[in-house]
């Protein structure tokens, strides 16, 4: 029928092919009958051709060939919309042929007259990527030409182009940023969802955080700040001068002005919120929880709780994105809780979602509604969802001391229910919930203990038996009979169940050996011939361990202390906890996981970045592609320059590319030369920025120099303000000279010439922040809180110098814990013994906690000491280094009012009673940081003072090293795979290319230790070592013991991979930041 | 971004696949019915399914579902948001979007598909602009394509997307201008056992079908917009004017439209238009249960409760029941345990009433839960939030259109507890 010469037979004929093809059956045999009706008159026939066409061609690339000339002279109708079809046709066909091919025609469309050309030809740039990365670079052109359109139609289609091809070349968006902000609004839809995402990862790297006052007054507590600026330690670093040049200028200044492009985008985004399409909503509301100061942020609320309407996948996706969002900003939602409220109607997962947000928005005020809401939940006909719903309670119970109580009870009703899940699930709750105050409940528990008859859940059975084990002395007398019945079902027991029936063996048999001696035998002799090797081996452990045989060692003394040490009561977090750190609204959030192609929320910059970057667009814009004919063709020339130029040099274009390009190249002219001028000097004054910025560290350290004589001095210290002043000033002035530059069309050497101005009186500007920053107050402080709080910010750490070389390697560490830990318990009893243990670390990072200033003569520093801190082995040893250098005694120095996150513990250092003048002290505390980088908070007290302070870990010290071999290091390696191995490419530094170095450079920058490896010269002398050694290191988060694996592999000129695997992603990620930025510098 | 498309009718056919980069093997799928496997009901099948190389992300909709596959990082809104307007467009063309319909148009629908994503990026998605790329079939029409061979597909190239106004196509014509709308509210309702409220809120559209010629320039205002909390648009309507003087200011599209949906503020009380009495009980031991439900009016401002739909979740204990209705008829699936009770308008005169008993599994312990209640209804002639449209005018056309407002009131999410 396709050679028929009827339009009709033709049409049929196709029309069963893409039925085929829809029904997934091969049509690919029909290939060259179908080719020939590519150039068909009839539209339909000739669509459907182009639909099969695009299936097939990748399958027979060299019969597809037949039909490019067809689309070239396609691109050549002077009708737009035929133009861009067969520009989109040409582009789909995925034939690596064609590439040059393909890349003229994108050239010449993206300089058409028609925008709609222009869009299809941004279209058209992914998928010639795609098909061969090889061009990026000519694609980066034509991008960056594109942006420079002014329609809106071509806009959205642009950014997503940007979007796949150079992400990372935010330098392209400068010059469009306000038009793009002001086209906002006008682009469709979906074109809206790329380009707000695309400008919030703009807007990270570009403006400072509006948020930054607010978080200063919160102690750096809110979650978010410290977040951020936890991710790498040079970060932090830089983060902690952007908060003190911060408050430095807010002494005087207004607190924070934001930058007037921020502005733009905060307004222009906010009326989608009003847009019927959900993903837009999800966008904007995206943009202003990342980017929008704090009061700003709740107008998202009403438009995500609008979206809750809609169908129940979009429900999902916000819901999830909810309850990220309530975790940080609590009173966002508070106002729509009853929005949240479960439907008998809703599908599981959203129910099991709307309890999540509904729990994160339990506070003290509305417990009592949620709970009663909660209760009508319980008697729901979903089961699973009343699991979840007995969680919640548990959550709610934890988080809010007051209700505890009124749960508990709550869920020991339920213990009577029928249905055996729902108990099942209860006795869980309970047993967590229990081991915050096991005192007050045993009646609690010997009610459980009644249960063991009837529940048959495993799961619960376990929980049971577990709390009976660890608090038997309250319930001295019902234990033993538990064991009993116990023991007798044992053989039909679930294994989680038979390792809790060992563990409540062992316990009572330390106990009360007297009644339980026999059935503790009897256990641990059924257990010995379990079919698990689990427990075989447990039961094989327990007995060498507490049955006292002559050969048991020393640790048969400790198995009292081993089984019935206090255990941490568990902390019940939402699983939504850590997600934020993924761009709100993304794939990678919903799953939390790094999706491909996902990419990173920068952090906030430590200075804006200079501003008149944006300004350029002015001129570069005024030339568009208006009515305005005759720019038209000269833009066109512009276009040839670069492609003709490129297509010669890379492949010999076919006939057809070369009489295209005839046509063009005959007029180029200068106006190519343009562009890369005004192009170039852009670059040179992105240059200079740079050059500036440089500058200025060198003018910080040498500022860090002269900083001693300028606290001396008062009166230059005002003389400083004064200048301050009048540095502020000139920042007025440079932004008039700014709206000048916007406002008239000037001269490009005018303008350019006020641009300098601008970024030297910038420059100038951030001088003297510097100076100012660098000169702490000298007055004495004011006991206001608002006050000292903005102090302990100008504390900062770039204070200590990087010491080279931490002389306690971690294997040394390692071996020597043991004595370390006695030594230490000697050390905490009597202070001052400490310094002399304590030696060693005088070589490790210090950091400094109160400034001799701020502290009027007292000195605090501190450093991780990297030595198992004795008292709790989960918690990070932190050593502090006091320095009296006051004229007066300071007395009873302790600490008071300690703050933490949920989770984190602090065992305090011993008071220490005098601090003569002029002497030094050392004392050891222990931080549980719950393996985050989380700032523990506490009040450093003398006897007349207070001095709020702050310690945040770098990731490299929440961890402790352990000792692998290379063959348990690699199949440790192999379970860790997947997402929970990150890995990235680096170049070394020039000066640390050898093996003593690198070991050097990432133990100093993580608390790991060596695997010892093939490799090692001293392990195998005789195998010659391979060209690229591999090095290994190992270590377990101080918390959790998560194994934190890392892999550093060296190849030629200094290029390396550096590979960590861990399961906590969050820990691995930064880690991986840290150790590059060793390895880098 | 959207790679592939795969349709899937309820029995796990794959019975339509779309291809807009590289083919994907369809054995992609296999992951998403494991998901819809472990998933007892099918709307419990996560949207969003991680597999190796890909993601997968559904919508469930008319018991077909569009399995989207997605290669590299996504809003998955983006995508959920495309696959609902991928099936509203389907419903626009076809009048349903069943397996059948789709599997008998498959031409148009692979013709559609194409039009509206390039690459995998969106398009065209105005329905306007599609229907000018691609007329829709009808009766009509297949007749005269077969017996004239001609073709459905638009003669000439639209230029709608070029315009301005890329909702609207051009050259439209009437020989009747008018231009409907139609208010409709609903109310979400959770009322709790001793019939106390316990959230209620409205949330209102406004439909328009307007079939003007050429291209007017209409607003509407209201009587009192203070009432309106949070709205969202059509892309058509001003915003700014909207923030400036409360006036929706917009060039309609052609034909059938959403031009605005609002959330009623949540300071006002909403007035619920229909109680429940209701006695459910279960005694223990025996196995029968008693069930008692009356329905009245309440705060109706006069206007009557029409198209009352009852429906209950009872519990799994329930084996049959043996009930009287005063009016109206009532169905119980012994399978599904769903009870349903069509009453049709209340009379206020003569409450209507479902009495009788159940019949339990016997030897079964009472259920311990009560069955929740959903209630659906009709009140016409009454925007229940007291929303009044004010009046509409029309510029930048000489005829007189001929305009009409309709008001209704319906249950949204009703739910009583018991």
């Amino acid at each position: 029928m396709l050679d028929s010469n009827k339009d009709s037979l033709k049409l049929e004929a196709m029309k069963r092919i893409v039925a085929m093809i829809a029904r997934g059956k091969n049509a690919s045999d029909l290939f060259p009958a179908v080719v020939k009706n590519v150039a068909c008159k009839n539209i339909e026939v000739k669509k459907l051709v182009y639909v099969y066409l695009v299936r097939y061609a990748e399958e027979q690339q060299d019969l597809a060939l037949l039909s490019i000339s067809t689309f070239q002279r396609g691109l050549k109708d002077p009708n737009q919309l035929i133009r861009a079809s067969a520009l989109r046709v040409l582009s789909s066909i995925r034939v690596t042929i064609i590439v040059p091919i393909m890349m003229l025609a994108i050239k010449e469309a993206a300089s058409d007259m028609s925008p709609y050309v222009r869009k299809t030809a941004a279209h058209a740039i992914p998928k010639l990527y795609s098909l061969d990365p090889e061009q990026k670079d000519q694609l980066i052109e034509v991008i960056e030409k594109l942006l420079a359109d002014k329609t809106t139609l071509v806009a959205g289609s642009v950014v997503m182009a940007f979007e796949e091809v150079c992400p990372e070349r935010i330098d392209l968006i400068h010059k469009n940023y306000r038009k793009l902000c002001n086209l906002l609004i006008d682009v469709e839809e979906w074109g809206q969802v790329v380009i707000i995402n695309m400008l919030t990862r703009y807007a990270r790297t570009q403006f400072l955080n509006p948020n930054i006052n607010e978080s200063l007054l919160e102690e750096g507590g809110s979650g978010e700040k410290t977040f951020y600026g936890s991710d790498d330690e040079e970060d932090e670093d830089e983060e902690e001068k952007e908060k003190k040049a911060e408050t430095a200028a807010m002494a005087k200044r207004k607190p924070y002005v934001m930058d007037p492009d921020h502005r733009l985008l905060l307004r222009n985004t906010k009326p989608l919120l009003q847009s019927r399409n959900a993903a837009v909503v999800m966008a904007v509301a995206q943009l202003y929880f990342h980017l929008a100061p704090k009061a700003e942020v709740g107008v998202i609320a009403k438009a995500l709780v609008r979206l809750l309407r809609s169908h129940s996948e979009v429900q999902y996706v916000v819901l999830q994105n909810v309850a990220t969002m309530t975790i940080k900003r609590r009173g966002m939602f508070e106002p729509y809780l009853k929005s949240f409220y479960i439907r008998s109607t809703d599908p599981t997962q959203i129910k099991v979602l709307k309890l999540e947000v509904l729990t994160n928005l339990a506070n003290e005020t509305n417990i009592s509604t949620i709970l009663r809401e909660f209760q009508t939940y319980i008697k729901s006909m979903d089961k699973d969802f009343v699991a979840a719903t007995i969680q919640a309670i548990g959550r709610c119970a934890t988080n809010i001391g007051e209700v505890r109580d009124t749960c508990l009870n709550g869920l020991v009703q339920l213990l009577s229910n029928r249905d055996e899940l729902v108990v099942a699930e209860s006795v869980v709750v309970i047993k967590k919930l229990l081991q915050m105050q096991p005192e007050k409940h045993s009646d609690i528990i010997k009610h459980m203990a009644k249960l063991t008859d009837n529940i048959q859940v495993p799961m619960a059975r376990a929980s049971i038996l577990w709390l009976i084990g660890e608090y038997c002395e309250h319930v001295p007398k019902i234990a033993p009979d538990v064991l009993r019945k116990m023991a007798k079902s044992f053989t039909n027991e679930e294994d989680i169940v038979k390792l809790q029936i060992i563990n409540l063996a062992a316990k009572l048999y330390l106990t009360n050996s007297k009644q339980t001696k026999l059935l503790t035998q009897y256990v641990l002799n059924l257990a010995k011939y379990d079919q698990n090797y689990d427990i075989r081996d447990r039961a094989r452990f327990i007995r060498q361990l507490i049955v006292p045989t002559e050969k048991s060692g020393a640790l048969s003394k400790y198995a009292k202390k081993l089984f019935l040490a206090l255990k941490p009561a568990p902390v019940l977090e939402s699983p939504f906890k850590d997600r934020d750190h993924f761009q709100l609204g993304s794939l990678s959030h919903l799953l939390n996981a790094k999706a491909g192609g996902y990419q990173e929320l920068p952090d906030w910059p430590e200075a804006a970045p200079d501003p008149s970057v944006r300004n350029v667009e002015v001129k570069e814009s005024v030339p568009e592609w208006t009515k305005c004919s005759s720019r038209e063709k000269r833009k066109e020339k512009k276009v040839e320059k670069p492609f003709y130029s490129d297509s010669e040099g890379e492949s010999g274009p076919t006939e057809s590319a070369d009489s295209e390009s005839d046509s063009g190249s005959g007029s180029e002219s200068a106006s190519g030369s343009e562009v890369s001028a005004s192009g170039s000097e852009s670059e040179e004054s992105e240059e200079g920025s740079e050059s500036e910025e440089e500058e200025q560290k060198d003018k910080k350290k040498t500022k860090k120099e002269l900083k001693k004589p300028v606290q001396e001095s008062e009166s230059e210290q005002s003389s400083e303000e004064e200048e301050r002043k009048h540095a502020r000033k000139s920042k007025i002035s440079k932004s008039e000279s700014e709206s000048e530059s916007d406002e008239e069309d000037e001269s490009e050497s005018e303008s350019s010439e006020s641009e300098s101005e601008d970024s030297e009186s910038e420059a100038e500007v951030k001088k003297k922040k510097k100076a100012a920053e660098s000169k702490p107050p000298c007055k004495p402080v004011k006991k206001e809180n608002k006050k000292e709080k903005k102090e302990i910010s100008l504390l900062d750490l770039d204070d200590f110098d990087p010491t080279p070389s931490p002389q306690v390697t971690p294997v040394n560490s390692f071996l020597s814990s043991s004595l370390v830990t006695d030594l230490e318990g000697l050390s905490l009893s009597d202070s001052v013994l400490a310094p002399a243990t304590m030696a060693p670390s005088s070589a490790l990072k210090s950091y400094e906690l109160l400034h001799r200033i701020t502290g009027e003569g007292l000195q605090v520093e501190f450093c991780f000491s990297r030595q198992p801190f004795s008292p709790d082995a989960n918690m990070v040893a932190v050593q502090m280094h006091f320095t009296n250098n006051a004229s007066a005694d300071a007395k009873s120095l302790h600490m008071e009012d300690v703050k933490l996150q949920s989770g984190m513990r602090v065992r305090e250092f011993p008071e220490i009673e005098l601090l003569p003048a002029g002497e030094t002290a050392t004392a050891v505390m222990g931080i549980d940081f719950c393996d985050s980088t989380q700032a523990a908070n506490f009040q450093l007290c003398t006897q007349t003072r207070k001095f709020f302070v702050s310690i945040q870990p770098p990731v490299g010290e929440l961890m402790r090293p352990v000792f692998l071999t290379e063959n348990e290091f690699k199949k440790e390696q192999g379970q860790l795979m997947g997402m929970n191995e990150i890995t990235e490419k680096l170049t070394l530094d020039a000066t640390c290319r050898n093996e003593h170095t690198i070991v050097q450079r990432v133990t100093a920058a993580a608390n790991l230790s060596r695997v010892p490896c093939g490799s090692d010269k001293e392990c195998s002398p005789p195998v010659p070592p391979p060209d690229h050694p591999v090095y290994r290191f190992a270590g377990r988060t101080v918390t959790s013991g998560s194994l934190v694996l890392v892999t550093v592999v060296t190849r030629e000129e200094g290029a390396a991979q550096l590979t960590v695997n861990c399961e906590k992603m969050v820990i691995g990620t930064m880690l991986v930041k840290d150790i590059l930025l060793a390895l880098t510098q | 971004m959207i790679h592939s498309l795969f349709l899937i009718n309820a029995s796990g056919d794959i019975f339509l696949e779309k291809h807009w980069k590289s083919v994907v093997s369809r054995s992609v799928c296999d992951y998403f019915f494991e998901a819809q496997e472990r998933a007892t009901e099918p709307e419990n099948v996560p949207p969003v399914i991680p597999t190796p190389h890909h993601y997968l992300i559904s919508v469930l909709r008319h018991r077909i579902y569009f399995v989207a596959v997605i290669q590299s990082e996504v809003p998955p809104l983006f995508v959920i948001e495309f696959l609902h307007r991928v099936v509203d467009t389907f419903q626009d063309y076809f009048g349903v979007c069943t397996e059948a319909a789709i599997k008998d148009n498959v031409v148009v629908v692979y013709e559609l598909l194409e039009e509206m994503l390039d690459n995998g990026f969106p398009l065209a998605t105005e329905s306007n602009i599609l229907k000018e790329l691609i007329k829709p079939p009808t009766i009509l029409r297949t007749m005269v394509n077969t017996i004239t061979g001609s073709t459905n597909v638009g003669e000439q190239l639209p230029t709608g997307q070029l315009s301005v106004v890329p909702w609207r196509r051009t050259g439209v014509k009437y020989t009747n201008n008018e231009a409907y709308f139609d208010v409709v509210e609903e109310i979400d309702a959770i009322i709790d056992k001793s019939g106390s409220t316990i959230t209620a809120e409205i949330q209102g559209v406004i439909d328009a079908c307007v079939k003007l010629t050429g291209m007017p320039d209409l607003t509407l205002s209201f009587m009192n917009p203070r009432l309106l909390d949070d709205v969202s648009f059509h892309p058509c309507v001003r915003f700014k004017r909207w923030e400036a003087e409360r006036i929706l200011s917009f060039i309609p599209p052609d034909g059938n439209f959403r031009l605005l949906s609002y959330h009623v503020s949540s300071q006002n009380l909403v007035a619920i238009p229909v109680y429940v009495k209701h006695n459910i009980t279960f005694r223990e031991g025996s196995s029968q249960g008693r069930f008692d439900l009356t329905l009245g009016p309440k705060q109706t401002m006069g206007k009557a409760v029409e198209s009352v739909l009852v429906s209950s979740q009872l519990p799994r204990g329930v084996l049959n029941t043996n009930l009287n209705p005063s009016q109206g008829t009532y169905t119980f699936d012994p399978v599904t345990k769903l009870l349903t009770w069509d009453v049709g308008k209340i009379n206020p005169q003569k409450l209507p009433s479902l009495k009788g008993t159940m019949s339990l599994q016997a030897g079964a312990s009472k259920p311990d839960e009560n069955p929740t209640i959903n209630i659906q209804f009709k009140i016409q002639q009454m925007a229940i939030s007291g929303l009044k449209v004010n009046r509409l005018d029309m510029y930048g056309e000489k005829y007189k259109p001929f305009k009409g407002i309709k008001y209704m009131t319906k249950a949204g999410k009703f739910q009583v507890r018991t």
